[in-house]
């Protein structure tokens, strides 16, 4: 979980529109968030709500959304089974919230890099000198 | 005199005109709506007015209040 964090913490350090977020899976479990469990718990649950709502409102498969309130925007982008919910107040940057999104939600789905294995040092060997060498 | 006060007249007529363009725009601006993107590209923005838009909008106020607790 240390690189969900680090998405999240990189998200709230770029994007000072961002006021709430949170990750989710398909389910409603919350993956991760940037308030307390409480609060992304019901912002999980809304934004599921609003996606499946919104999903019936095309044929294709819905990416992501955005609603402007006069107080304020809702955000919810998806990415395979996971999806960030996000809040920011009226009138924000819309794509640039996007993009902040989309990247957080990428960087919560890569696996941390695995330290390469050390390689073993090699073996010295000697060769024993031929007979005809060691005479001339 | 005719004049002048025909000159105050039409400058408040266009001064009333420019706020009202300003005003117009303003509130258009501040309409509330959803936008809803598909994965072929496709874009579907949803206003206020008609019910299933408000119901998506009701929705969306929702995660906002949840949002602020």
């Amino acid at each position: 979980m240390a690189q969900a964090a680090d998405a999240l913490a990189h998200l709230t350090e770029i994007s000072t529109q961002i006021q709430a977020a949170v990750v989710f899976d398909r389910e409603g479990t919350v993956l991760g968030s940037i308030v307390d469990d409480e609060r992304a718990g019901r912002i999980a649950e809304k934004a599921l709500e609003l996606f499946r709502a919104a999903e019936k409102q095309g044929s294709q498969e819905l990416v992501q959304l955005d609603a402007s309130l006069p107080d304020g925007t809702v955000f919810v982008v998806r990415d395979a089974d996971r999806l960030i919910a996000a809040t920011t107040g009226p009138e924000p940057t819309v794509g640039l919230v996007f993009y902040d999104l989309k990247t957080c939600l990428r960087g919560f789905g890569e696996e941390p890099p695995k330290p390469k294995p050390k390689r073993a040092p090699a073996k010295r060997t000697t060769t024993p000198r031929k007979k005809d060498d060691a005479a001339s | 005199m005719p004049r002048r006060r025909a000159l105050a007249v039409a400058a408040a007529a266009a001064g009333s005109a420019a706020g009202a363009v300003f005003l117009r725009r303003r509130a258009t601006r501040r309409r509330e709506r959803a936008e809803l993107y598909f994965a072929d590209g496709s874009l579907v923005t949803l206003s206020q007015g008609s019910p299933e838009p408000d119901q998506l909008l009701a929705q969306a106020r929702a995660v906002l209040a949840a949002a602020r607790g």
